[in-house]
């Protein structure tokens, strides 16, 4: 059953991602983007990682899909793109995206790796355990992370200030 | 059927990650081309997530929660800088930017 899930969350995933390059519309790219949020929400959730799976949907699938929605509606892009790259350019970048694909899956399948837990049964992605992590190891980077923050908000509205 | 192996994901985020380069490539919209950013940026935190829990390390998740916590701030300064691209000529076609070119 789960290994059902896992494929049809990764067709899902996957068709998404493609329509996030094929589709010409800035509205359907975004929407077809957070179509594919949400499947990798649910590879999360399916790694049994509750914590990074809502993490995820508030900050991808809420936050930052409503920064894009609101900058396409902002910016009046709903209108078709005329701008494409040629025909040959596009080719290129195909074939060359096909042979890094060739090459990692090629190297990637080759490696054996040992892993040491059944992911069904682990528990270090529960909120519980992942707090005593954060807040016992990581103290420093999630206060450091809260200056990152403030300042990412005065960049933002310095750079979106009308002058 | 064998269970999900941690082999599956490397190829999945492989590929996810490949679908993110294209998009870069072929892109002239400067807002697709950030979103096939958004992908690729994705694919690699699924992929640190699967290999802490395969090998049992919550570091690897408490990382990707960093991440994620620097994707947003990255969001939200490189959305600013769009919408100030698009004051300043009118498009977000990244050709118009060919200043700094060569």
């Amino acid at each position: 059953m789960k290994v059902y899930l896992f494929y049809f969350l990764c067709i899902l995933a996957l068709y998404s991602a493609l329509m996030v390059v094929i589709s010409r519309k800035p509205v359907h790219n975004v929407l077809y983007l957070t179509l594919a949020m949400f499947c990798i929400a649910g590879h999360y959730i399916l790694l049994n990682a509750q914590f990074l799976a809502v993490v995820h949907i508030i900050v991808y699938a809420g936050a930052i899909m409503v920064l894009f929605l609101f900058t396409v509606m902002l910016l009046n892009l709903n209108n078709e793109s005329e701008f494409r790259k040629p025909a040959l350019v596009q080719l290129g970048a195909v074939v060359a995206g096909g042979l890094l694909m060739l090459t990692l899956v090629g190297v990637l399948k080759q490696t054996d790796m040992v892993m040491t837990t059944d992911p069904t049964t682990t528990q270090i992605g529960l909120v519980k355990n992942l707090g005593k992590v954060l807040y016992n190891d990581f103290l420093l980077p999630f206060e450091v992370s809260s200056i990152l923050f403030l300042s990412a908000m005065v960049g933002a509205v310095l750079l979106g200030k009308k002058d | 059927m064998s269970p999900i192996t941690i082999t599956d994901y490397l190829i999945f985020c492989t590929l996810l990650f490949v679908i993110g380069v294209v998009g870069v490539l072929v892109k002239r919209n400067a807002l697709a081309i950030f979103m096939s950013v958004e992908l690729m940026l994705n694919s690699i935190n699924l992929l640190l997530a699967a290999f802490s829990i395969y090998m049992n390390d919550p570091a690897g998740q408490v990382f990707v929660f960093f991440i994620m916590v620097v994707a947003a701030a990255e969001v939200a300064i490189g959305l600013a800088i769009l919408v100030m691209v698009y004051r300043y000529t009118h498009s977000v076609d990244i050709h118009l930017l060919n200043r700094l070119k060569w």
